[in-house]
C-alpha cells in the first residue's frame, strides 16, 4: 500500500495498465517529457518511449479522431485532453465516431479508447478550466462516463476504463487532484464500471453525488450525524451505464433523497437520477427530491465561483427542507 | 510574398479522348491491368445509375451518386494493397467495390442497414463518412499503427473539396506531417460541395498546396484520369512506406450529378457547365484508349455492360430480399456488453413489437 494522491493514482494506473498491456498508449499534449500539465503522465515517457507516450500537435478534435483510428487497429489509446473546456472540440468524434463505430459496422471495428480530462471548479483557475460537462457526455449512446472521488477509485475505475471494450470518458476532479491522500494497492485490481459506491450507510435519507462534490456530500452527512440525522451518502461514479439498482434500493430504504451535482441544473445528470427514482421508487417517496446543483449560468470567473459552487451549507439546507416534509 | 503561388506538379496520362499525354507508368503497359481498371469504372457506374433508379422508385434511401468521379476512388483504392486500410468519405463506391466491399453491401448501407458496413472483406477498412472530412484523424490513428507496429501498411483517406475547409482535416495533414505516418490523403474535388463552387471554398490556387502548410508534399492529378489517379497514389504509396510520409493528392474532377438524390443542382449550377464537363468524364477515355491499342470493340463493351448489368441487378435483389434487422439489432451493437439499463429497454421494445 502507498499513499498516494488522486493525480498520483492516476498516474500508477496509467503505467499498471502500460506494464500490462503493450497495446495502451498515452497521448495528448504535453504529456511526453513535461508528465501533462497536472502530472498525471510523469514519468511514463522515460518509462515506455515517444512509440507509447505521444506528444501531439495542439489539436483537441484530432487528439480524439487520432485514438479512434489507433483503436480501430487495436491500440487501447488514453488520450489526454487538459480542460474539460477544450475537450468540446472532440465532441463531433466522440459523437459521430467513437460511440457508434461498433454499431454501424454491426461488431466488425471497434473502439476501446478512454478520453481523460480535469473536470469541475473550485480551483481558481482562467475561465473554460471548470466546466462539468458529465451530463452532455452521458447523453451520448455507446460510450460510458466515469467520474472518479478518491485516489483508490481513481486508480480502480481508470485500469477498468483502459480495459474496456468500448470508448470511456474519463473526467478527473481537478479540486481533489492533490486534495487528499489515501492508500491505494497498486496491484492492478480494476473496479466494476457501472456499479455505484455507497461510501457511508445511513436510514434516514440518501444523498447522491460524484466527482468533487463527495467531499461536501461526506461533510454534510458528518454534521448531519451530531444531529442523529444518517445520511446514506451513495458516489455514482459511472455515471453512463447507471447502477439505478443502487440509488433505488436506498430510498426505498430513506425515503428521502439529495442529489449534489456541480454542473448546471437545467438538463443537469441529477434529473436523470431524479427521473429513475420518480419511476422506481415514488411509492417510498416521503419527500420531493431536492437537487443541490450549480446554478443555470455560466461558471463564473475566480473571483466569484464561491457563489456557484455547491457547498454544505446549502445540502444541509436541503437536506433540512427534506427531512422536514412531512 | 509568394505564399499564394506554390508550384504544384500535375499529371495527366491520357487526355480527355484518350491520346497519350503523359508518361505512361509501368502497370499502364499491361492490358489486364488497363481492362481491370476499365471494367471497374464500368461496374461502379452501373452501381450508380441502378442505386439512383432504386432511390427514385422508394427503394433506397438518399444517396450520394459518383458519377463522373468515378476513377478517383477507383484509381486511389487500385494502388492500394488488400493489407493497407481504405478511410473513404461519401462517393468512393468504385474504390470500395475494387477493395471487395460487394455490392450488396453498398446496396445495403444506402438503404438504411448497418449491415452494409460489416464487409465480408476488407475487414480492417472505415465504413462510409458523412460527416464531411471528419475521418481525415482516422487515416491518421491508423497510419500511426501502422508506423508504431513497424508494418509496411498504408491508409488512403479521400475526401472532397469542401472537407479541405474542415478543420479536422487541417488537423489531420498537420498531425500526419509531424509524426510522418503512412497515410495518403486524396482529394475528390468535384468542383462543387453541394452548392458551393470550387471558389467559394478557398481562396488557394490549388487544394493540393495545402500540404505545403503541413510540411508534406501536395500534387494535382486529373481525377478523371485513371491511370493517372493511380499512378500518383501509387508514387505516394510508396513514399509512404519508405517512411517518407504523406501526401496530399487533388485529383481534379467534376461532379455530373446532384451533391445527393436529395439535391436539385439547377437551383444553382448551369446545364450547360454540366454539358462543358461531359466530354472529359473517365470513362470515354479509357474506352478509345483501350479501342485505338487493339484492346476493345463493340462486342467487348456489349458483353462487359451485361455483365456489371448482371451483377449489379442480382446484387439489387439480394438486397431487397434481405429483411430489415429485428429490433433487438438496434440494442445489440452498442456495447460490448449490453449494461442492465439498455437490457431492460431493449426487453420492453422487444415485449411492445411482440405484443403489436
Amino acid at each position: 500500500m502507498t499513499e498516494l494522491s488522486l493525480v498520483q493514482a492516476v498516474n500508477a494506473a496509467l503505467k499498471r495498465a502500460m506494464d500490462e498491456d503493450s497495446r495502451v498508449l498515452v497521448l495528448g499534449e504535453d504529456v511526453g517529457i513535461d508528465g501533462g500539465v497536472f502530472r498525471a503522465t510523469d514519468g511514463l515517457f522515460n518509462s515506455f518511449g515517444e512509440q507509447r507516450v505521444l506528444d501531439t500537435p495542439l489539436a483537441e478534435a484530432s487528439i480524439a479522431g487520432v485514438s479512434i483510428g489507433l483503436a480501430a487497429q487495436g491500440f487501447r489509446p488514453v488520450a489526454e485532453i487538459q480542460f474539460t473546456g477544450f475537450a468540446y472540440a472532440c465532441i463531433d468524434q466522440i459523437i459521430n465516431h467513437a460511440s457508434r463505430l461498433r454499431s454501424r459496422t454491426r461488431g466488425r471495428l471497434t473502439c476501446p479508447m478512454v478520453l481523460r480530462a480535469p473536470a469541475g471548479g473550485g480551483i481558481k483557475a482562467v475561465e473554460h478550466h471548470s466546466e462539468s460537462p458529465e451530463a452532455m457526455f452521458a447523453h451520448i449512446p455507446g460510450i460510458k462516463v466515469v467520474i472518479p472521488s478518491s485516489p483508490a477509485r481513481a486508480y480502480g475505475l481508470l485500469l477498468s476504463a483502459v480495459r474496456d471494450p468500448d470508448p470511456v470518458v474519463f473526467l478527473e476532479p481537478t479540486r481533489l487532484y492533490r486534495a487528499a491522500r489515501e492508500d491505494v494497492a497498486d496491484d492492478g485490481t480494476g473496479m466494476p464500471l457501472e456499479r455505484c459506491f455507497t461510501l457511508r450507510p445511513g436510514h434516514d435519507l440518501t444523498i447522491v453525488a460524484w466527482g468533487a462534490m463527495i467531499r461536501e456530500a461526506l461533510e454534510a452527512a458528518d454534521q448531519l450525524a451530531k444531529e442523529n440525522i444518517e445520511a446514506e451518502v451513495i458516489d455514482v461514479a459511472t455515471l453512463k451505464p447507471l447502477d439505478s439498482a443502487t440509488i433505488l434500493a436506498s430510498v426505498a430504504r430513506t425515503g428521502r433523497l439529495v442529489i449534489v451535482h456541480e454542473a448546471p441544473m437545467t438538463c443537469g445528470y441529477g434529473a436523470e437520477i431524479a427521473a429513475r427514482v420518480a419511476g422506481g421508487a415514488i411509492t417510498s417517496l416521503l419527500a420531493p427530491i431536492e437537487r443541490v446543483t450549480g446554478y443555470d449560468t455560466m461558471m463564473p470567473y475566480l473571483r466569484t465561483e464561491a457563489y456557484y459552487m455547491p457547498n454544505v451549507p446549502r445540502i444541509l439546507a436541503a437536506v433540512r427542507r427534506t427531512m422536514a416534509y412531512a | 510574398m509568394s505564399g499564394s503561388e506554390i508550384s504544384i506538379r500535375s499529371t495527366r496520362v491520357l487526355d480527355s479522348e484518350g491520346k497519350i499525354v503523359g508518361a505512361m507508368p509501368e502497370f499502364a503497359r499491361n492490358p489486364t491491368i488497363l481492362l481491370r481498371l476499365y471494367r471497374a469504372l464500368v461496374l461502379t457506374r452501373t452501381f450508380d445509375t441502378k442505386a439512383v433508379a432504386l432511390q427514385r422508385t422508394g427503394r433506397l434511401g438518399t444517396y450520394a451518386s459518383s458519377l463522373g468521379q468515378e476513377a478517383v476512388a477507383v484509381g486511389a483504392a487500385a494502388a492500394m494493397e488488400p493489407t493497407d486500410v481504405f478511410v473513404p468519405s461519401f462517393r468512393e463506391h468504385g474504390g470500395q467495390l475494387w477493395r471487395g466491399v460487394t455490392l450488396k453491401e453498398l446496396f445495403l448501407y444506402w438503404g438504411g442497414d448497418e449491415r452494409g458496413n460489416d464487409f465480408s472483406s476488407p475487414r480492417e477498412d472505415f465504413p462510409t463518412c458523412v460527416p464531411v472530412g471528419s475521418h481525415a484523424p482516422h487515416a491518421v490513428g491508423v497510419a500511426l499503427a501502422f508506423r508504431l507496429r513497424g508494418e509496411k501498411r498504408a491508409a488512403v483517406c479521400v475526401f472532397g473539396d469542401g472537407a479541405t475547409s474542415k478543420g479536422d482535416v487541417a488537423e489531420a495533414l498537420n498531425m500526419a506531417g509531424v509524426w510522418k505516418v503512412p497515410a495518403v490523403f486524396v482529394i475528390n474535388n468535384n468542383a462543387w460541395a453541394i452548392s458551393a463552387p470550387r471558389e467559394k471554398q478557398s481562396a488557394a490556387v490549388t487544394l493540393a498546396q495545402k500540404a505545403a502548410a503541413a510540411g508534406i508534399p501536395g500534387a494535382q492529378v486529373d481525377g478523371n484520369d485513371v491511370i493517372a489517379v493511380r499512378a500518383v497514389t501509387e508514387e505516394a504509396l510508396a513514399r509512404a512506406r519508405q517512411g517518407l510520409g504523406p501526401t496530399l493528392v487533388e485529383a481534379v474532377t467534376y461532379r455530373l450529378c446532384d451533391h445527393t438524390t436529395s439535391d436539385d443542382a439547377s437551383r444553382y449550377r448551369d446545364d450547360a457547365e454540366v454539358s462543358r464537363h461531359w466530354p472529359a468524364e473517365p470513362l470515354v477515355r479509357l474506352r478509345n484508349f483501350l479501342t485505338n491499342a487493339g484492346h476493345w470493340d463493340k462486342a467487348k463493351e456489349e458483353a462487359l455492360l451485361h455483365e456489371c448489368s448482371s451483377a449489379v441487378e442480382q446484387a439489387a435483389e439480394a438486397y431487397l430480399a434481405t429483411p430489415p434487422q429485428p429490433l433487438s439489432a438496434i440494442f445489440d451493437f452498442v456495447y460490448a456488453a449490453m449494461p442492465t439499463d439498455l437490457m431492460e429497454q431493449r426487453k420492453a421494445a422487444t415485449l411492445a413489437e411482440g405484443a403489436a
